[in-house]
């Protein structure tokens, strides 16, 4: 049985035109970025734009999202939801967006990275990953 | 397995890797507003901290804070509950009834004396004795009077609770207070709101959770972090207002542009809370963003302090007896009112004639 949610999302949604509505959040938002972008070239100091945190208006989100493109790397996670991680076209600006299993947003942030820190492999997991491997491996050898 | 372990300890058994916990942790950082990168900070401290026993106590209330919480998508109410806190009593969330349910209250006091949190929504209403309000045959005033006694801090949810709220209002016929005009030795974080963010809610009891400490407070004991901006200087719509672009009715042609709404009696200038950019309903949308003004709920007396429709900056008294006073008292009152406050008032009296019944 569909939900109602599933039908709300039917409903096709259009971003307002960007001269006809703008509060210039937007604007704003690149000259922060391109600063933090800098910092990661001249010096590799890494920095994140919470986008949860900010006023954004209708439509402002879209507008960033088509502003920052996509390029060469996408990444996806599976861990207690979703999470998509997307190396906008400028390298170095990751778009990173986390979902609960519910499907709703609980983080939606904008890495100055060389790669977003939820990529990695944590140094917990290799070795709770190791302990199952030899597990494995001494299964193997006594039949 | 001990229902008081720490949070390390209960993921470790779940099976939750500690990438899903740092991302858990990323989602916590912006929901306690906090820096982004204060993560791996958070998941260091988290997966040490041991869950709090949480006591939550339903007085004078109408459950808009309960159902607030219960949608609350970051994170979701399972993992809160069954993670991050240990619920020994609420009634209207817990399973247990009658004296089952009474006991287990009574238990949790005993056993964290000193310790629990205490989380109360409603106001409490103190005429004849405080019978206006009562569970298990016992007043609210006495239950409270009672749970606090053990509680490490008490975490007033709600407007009713913070500043008494709606059962508050005139002519309060019950005497309804807020828990902070009862209880004068414990300290009290007051979420207001009505109902108060979800996020928020959540956000404070993680805040507790991972620092062992309250946050920092404002002047009415509510968390800075959410409430120390206003409404106004963090809405999308406030380049409009420095432009000087406002609608002057619901459906004009600055209604349509998505102009500022302030001429419509928007209390967005005077309210503390975060709802600009938390927002509502898993972040679709708040009160101005569908076109409505700020009713203020979240500030002390929000539903005496006038018209919700008349703009902040018009005169609230009846302006024909202050002139009749100033009269009598001399030039000095009667200079600060301008004819440009008495124009002001006039069109919002106008504005305000299409939108409600009675002004009140």
């Amino acid at each position: 049985m569909s939900s109602p949610n599933d039908n709300l999302k039917t409903i096709p949604i259009y971003a307002q035109d960007t001269d006809e509505y703008s509060v210039g959040n937007i604007r704003s938002l690149l000259v922060e970025i391109a600063t933090l972008l800098d910092k990661l070239a001249v010096s590799g100091e890494t920095g994140m734009i919470d986008l949860n945190s900010l006023p954004l208006a209708p439509g402002e989100h879209e507008q960033l999202r088509h502003m920052l493109g996509q390029g060469e790397v996408t990444a996806h996670i599976e861990a207690i939801g979703p999470s998509e991680i997307i190396e906008t076209r400028y390298p170095g600006v990751w778009w990173v967006t986390h979902y609960n299993v519910e499907g709703d947003i609980v983080a939606d942030t904008l890495e100055i990275t060389t790669i977003p820190e939820i990529i990695k492999s944590q140094a917990d997991d290799i070795n709770t990953g190791l302990e199952l491997l030899q597990d494995q491996i001494s299964d193997e050898v006594q039949p | 397995m001990n229902q008081h372990d720490t949070l390390g300890e209960r993921l470790a058994q779940q099976g939750i890797s500690r990438r899903a916990f740092l991302k858990f942790c990323t989602a916590m950082a912006s929901m306690m507003a906090l820096p982004p990168g204060a993560a791996t900070a958070i998941a260091e401290a988290l997966i040490k901290a041991k869950r709090p026993s949480v006591i939550w106590l339903s007085f004078q209330e109408c459950t808009g804070c309960t159902e607030s919480l219960t949608r609350s998508h970051t994170p979701t109410l399972e993992n809160l509950i069954f993670d991050m806190i240990s619920l020994d009593y609420h009634h209207t969330l817990q399973a247990a009834s009658g004296f089952g349910a009474e006991k287990s209250r009574e238990d949790a006091m005993q056993e964290f004396f000193g310790k629990y949190l205490l989380v109360v929504d409603g106001a409490i209403p103190l005429h004849k004795d405080g019978v206006y309000s009562t569970i298990a045959g016992r007043t609210n005033l006495d239950l409270l009077q009672e749970a606090s006694k053990g509680a490490a801090a008490i975490i007033a949810v709600g407007t009713c609770a913070t500043f008494g709220g709606i059962p508050n209002a005139k002519p309060n016929p019950t005497g309804a207070v807020a828990v902070s005009d009862i209880i004068k030795d414990k300290p009290i974080v007051n979420i207001s709101g009505c109902p108060p963010i979800p996020a928020v809610i959540t956000g404070v009891l993680a805040h507790y959770l991972t620092f062992g400490a309250l946050p920092e407070l404002d002047d009415l004991g509510r968390p800075r972090s959410y409430y120390g901006e206003t409404i106004h200087d963090r809405c999308y719509r406030r380049p409009f207002y420095d432009q000087g672009k406002f609608a002057k009715s619901f459906d004009d042609e600055g209604a349509r542009n998505g102009w500022c709404l302030f001429e419509l009696g928007c209390k967005g200038p005077t309210t503390h809370n975060s709802c600009a950019t938390t927002k509502w309903n898993g972040k679709t949308s708040f009160p101005i963003e569908s076109g409505h003004g700020c009713l203020g709920c979240s500030e002390p007396n929000f539903w005496d302090a006038g018209s919700f429709y008349t703009p902040l900056s018009a005169p609230t008294v009846d302006m024909t007896k202050v002139v009749a006073g100033a009269a009598v008292a001399g030039a000095g009152v009667a200079a600060a009112l301008s004819v440009a406050d008495r124009a002001k008032k006039r069109r919002a009296q106008q504005s305000h004639e299409k939108l409600t019944t009675k002004d009140l």
